[in-house]
């Protein structure tokens, strides 16, 4: 029987539906505005909910939905301005050790949540927030790793007996060490060249002496650059978990950039603080007795005892893959390090020439100040530096060769806790400088929503109008399948996590234009059919199926452009091509099997006269 | 409306190529001398976004600026008539990585500044710090999308169709963004990244637009034995006339609720597309069918390779 669809295909459907609107519906479910607090080092108790409360209650702000768990706190406000007015409450009620981050609780019944249906991630232009773009220093990342590599030869080559006539580092990627005859350079060559896979090796005479390069090959500095672009994004996401924000983006972006995106979030500054602070330790030896004066610098220990700590490191603080805070078997804090296979060489090798010395390791922070100055007119302003402040956290005497996991002991409970927490969080493995920054207001964000909103809206009514005006019941069709797409793109967004944004509401608005083009093919078809004289049924499914190639071509074109511009594109050329390729995809299942199906369940099955699709010329004699 | 057209389109097309060649000149020229009046996300400098109480009056903003020493500060409007957005160019006497902080405080400064002169209150929306590296890049992306995108789009529509059916669809295509970027040139429209992305919809737009009439044209080929080419494509262009008037007008409606309610965001990427869905019509019309027929376009490129059905062309 003509234009019936079996029971499956009609089932399917069905289920498609539902699926579209159970996954759409938790956007109808505004969040609360809410603030988080939590503290870098202490856990939050009930004493701090305490103070929280009562601040409040003195200041008559409203609140409710309290939760704490231990690791943060988060209340629920009526509106932002209540919640602006409690930020800065609490923020005078507890120390400055507390995060106070503004941000936005789900309301989602908890079933739906269980389902994974939540609601769609908003961009920062829609929902307000910050938007960093950093950029990683590559040229200190691989300077720091050829300093490295330094200090290693020149171990290595004490450890042989072999005498060179210095060592030095040429550039970033390039190394010179300097013989006074070919035989120690062979034999130093072949003893490097296993401890040095990565390196290329090179002799080269210069005037009585014989040289040995040492370069990082471009490989080895591209996956150099990989690990480094990798390591900072990780501790970026740490740092960004200390904010407390709810939808965080941390991006690679390019071959060395990282997007940071706060939303919610409209302090930037304090934002900039957290996520620039840099602390990383170096393990240093201490310098022997009578070692020349350029080659150590001076340190006091916690304790108080003056310590010349040599300036050669034999282990940089990105070795190292884990810090954990514990106790020994005698109660006692100690911080277990654990390195990587390459460091665990390194500082095997180092201790084991070294037992008895002393070694030392260095905490460095980058810290950020505000210096007041005057500038040219006499008006005070405000600069912020960034400074680096070494202190050397641990002093003590090598017993034995260290393992790839070793403990430092000595240390007081907080202060283990404390340096566990700096280093896991807070090694980078190179500088990074912001290159663009954006702030967008709540109020700005929520406006761009509603007017984007809006214009979906409005755009959509003004379609449905025409297409019910125009193609009447296969009209209706067309609209019913419409309305479908977009909760279909809704339900595929929120599903898939992907964030919606302007260009992307933009993206769908435009998908809504052209979905109606392939039900506007079909229908055309079906006029054109009808015209040349072929009964009702026949033309349905003829014009179904003639539309079908062209429908299929355009969107396939259109969709590789979609992902040429989804590969290529960052930031609104991203946003705009993720709803365009999720909006083709949904818009020809609900234009042609959809539509088919609302067609097939009116007309299919039975004979017809007349077909509900607007006026078409009727059937000309038969000229051509 | 259009039931059955008979409109002789390929009779003018010399003239339309004409004017087409035309325009593609003029706005290259323009290109060439007056580039594009390039948004902030090509330039370096900060943008603060400021809110009003009350209707600004933007002259008094301008003379506080200037007064201050900001003389090269440009204050327009956006949204309403109390939103302003100031751009200032780079200060390059502040190091790269202080600009971002540098923004912030800038933002904070005129806020304060502009306060005092005036009675109705001022709101700080936002301070941006855009370094034009980033807006390059960008560019370069979209410009390296285009030229992938069109490669792409070459090979599979020599594959599916024939390849002067590429040539037809890629030369309007070009044709499609030069005279919508030449538009934006000519009038000094503001070219941000928005509108980068309303030329990357174009394209898909266009191209949209050029399959449909092309898929005609290789239809009616195929299954009318008689009848020269400009009969052939005439007879297409009449056949897909309303699906192409209808698609561009619910596009049109749906871009101009854009335009007067999307907010300011939203305007330049709607003004973009609607000068490129109007381009684009004209030219899936009269450019891509055209340079189909100069390449001579014959039955024998169209024929079907023996063993598919020999009526219909559908995919499985």
């Amino acid at each position: 029987m003509l234009n019936r669809y079996p029971l499956w295909k009609n089932l399917l459907i069905l289920f498609i539906v539902v699926l579209g609107l159970l996954y759409s519906a938790p956007n109808l479910y505004p969040d609360d505005e809410a603030i988080l607090i939590n503290n870098e080092n202490l856990e939050i108790s009930e004493a701090d909910v305490a103070v929280v409360e009562t601040a409040l209650e003195a200041a008559q702000i409203d609140f409710f939905g309290v939760v704490s768990d231990g690791n943060s706190m988060q209340l629920r406000f009526e509106d932002v301005e209540d919640q602006f007015r409690a930020k800065a409450v609490i923020e005078q009620a507890l120390t400055d050790d507390y995060i106070v981050a503004l941000n936005l609780a789900p309301t989602t019944p908890g079933w739906m949540q269980a389902i994974g249906a939540d609601k769609m991630n908003l961009g920062l232009d829609l929902q307000g927030g910050v938007h960093f773009l950093m950029e990683v220093d590559m040229e200190a990342a691989l300077e720091r790793r050829m300093e490295d590599n330094l200090s290693n030869v020149r171990s290595i080559l004490r450890e042989q007996r072999i005498r060179t006539r210095g060592i030095n580092l040429v550039d970033k990627t390039h190394l010179e060490v300097r013989f006074s005859n070919a035989q120690e350079r062979s034999a130093a060559r072949s003893e490097l060249i296993d401890n040095f896979p990565e390196i290329q090796f090179q002799n080269r005479e210069a005037s009585d002496l014989f040289l040995l390069d040492m370069r990082l090959t471009s490989d080895v500095i591209l996956q150099i650059q990989r690990e480094t672009l990798q390591a900072n994004r990780t501790t970026l996401l740490n740092r960004v978990d200390a904010l407390g924000v709810s939808e965080p983006t941390v991006q690679q972006q390019g071959a060395d950039r990282i997007v940071v995106e706060l939303p919610g979030v409209q302090d930037p500054a304090q934002a900039i603080r957290i996520l620039q602070r840099i602390a990383t330790l170096e393990f240093h030896l201490e310098a022997e007795l009578g070692a020349p004066r350029t080659s150590f610098e001076a340190y006091q220990t916690p304790d108080g005892l003056l310590v010349n700590v040599d300036n050669d490191v034999i282990l940089q603080g990105d070795r190292i893959s884990s810090v954990r805070s514990t106790l020994d078997q005698n109660g006692l804090p100690q911080v277990q390090i654990n390195l990587d296979a390459q460091g665990g060489n390194q500082i095997n090798r180092v201790t084991r020439e070294n037992v008895g010395r002393n070694m030392d390791i260095l905490l460095i922070e980058t810290k950020s100040r505000t210096i007041a100055s005057l500038d040219g007119q006499g008006n005070e302003v405000e600069e912020v530096e960034f400074y680096e402040e070494k202190r050397l956290i641990s002093h003590a005497t090598i017993r034995t060769a260290l393992p790839r996991t070793f403990v430092i002991t000595g240390l007081t409970a907080r202060e283990a806790n404390d340096l566990s927490l700096l280093i896991s969080s807070g090694s980078l493995a190179a500088p990074m400088t912001i290159v663009e920054q954006s702030v967008i207001g709540p109020s700005m964000g929520r406006e761009n929503l509603e007017a984007g909103f809006r214009g979906v809206q409005i755009a959509s009514a003004l379609v449905v109008l025409f297409m019910l005006l125009y193609y009447r019941l296969f009209g209706l069709a067309a609209n019913a399948a419409l309305i479908m797409n977009i909760l279909l793109i809704f339900s595929v967004m929120s599903l898939i996590g992907a964030t919606l944004t302007l260009p992307g509401i933009v993206g769908i608005v435009l998908t809504v234009g052209m979905a109606v083009d392939a039900n506007v093919l079909i229908f055309t078809r079906i006029r054109e059919e009808l015209a040349n004289g072929i009964p009702p049924q026949q033309a349905i499914d003829a014009g179904y199926n003639r539309a079908f190639t062209t429908i299929f071509d355009a969107n396939l074109t259109t969709f590789l452009v979609a992902v040429v511009l989804f590969t290529i594109g960052t930031g609104p050329v991203k946003g705009f091509a993720v709803t365009l390729m999720i909006g083709i995809v949904t818009s020809m299942f609900t234009a042609i099997v959809g539509t088919r199906a609302i067609v097939n369940l009116i007309y299919g099955g039975r004979s017809v006269k007349m077909l509900s699709i607007g006026r078409y010329a009727g059937p000309l004699p038969s000229s051509s | 409306m259009l039931s059955k057209t008979e409109i002789d389109f390929m009779g003018v097309r010399r003239i339309a190529a004409g004017i087409s060649a035309l325009l593609a000149v003029v706005s290259m020229i323009s290109l060439l001398v007056n580039s594009l009046n390039f948004g902030l996300d090509f330039t370096s400098g900060t943008s603060v976004r400021l809110n009003y109480s009350q209707t600004v009056d933007l002259d008094q903003v301008n003379l506080t600026l200037q007064r201050n020493g900001y003389e090269d500060a440009v204050v327009v409007t956006f949204g309403s008539d109390r939103d302003i957005r100031v751009l200032l160019p780079v200060d390059s006497s502040v190091a790269e990585q202080d600009q971002a902080e540098q923004a912030a405080q800038v933002g904070e400064f005129l806020a304060a500044m502009l306060q005092q002169e005036t009675r109705s209150q001022v709101t700080l929306l936002g301070s941006d710090y855009v370094s034009a590296k980033v807006g390059e890049e960008l560019a370069e992306q979209g410009g390296l999308g285009m030229l992938v995108a069109l490669g792409i789009i070459m090979v599979y529509i020599a594959v599916r169709f024939q390849f002067k059916f590429s040539v037809g669809a890629v030369v309007a295509l070009a044709h499609d963004l030069i005279i919508t970027l030449g538009i934006f040139s000519v009038f000094q429209m503001e070219f941000n990244l928005n509108t980068l992305a309303a030329m990357l919809a174009i394209i898909g737009y266009s191209l949209n637009d050029t399959i449909v009439v092309s898929d005609r044209i290789r239809e009616n080929f195929r299954r009318l034995r008689k009848g020269s080419s400009v009969e052939m494509v005439n007879a297409s262009l009449n056949q897909t006339l309303s699906r192409t008037l209808i698609t561009s007008l619910t596009t049109l409606l749906v871009l101009f609720s854009i335009l007067f309610i999307g907010g300011e965001s939203t305007q330049g990427f709607a003004i973009a597309l609607i000068i490129g869905v109007v381009i684009g019509t004209y030219s899936s019309i009269y450019i891509a069918s055209n340079v189909i027929i100069y390449m001579n376009v014959t039955r024998e490129d169209l024929m079907i390779p023996v063993k598919e059905g020999a009526e219909l062309d559908d995919m499985p």
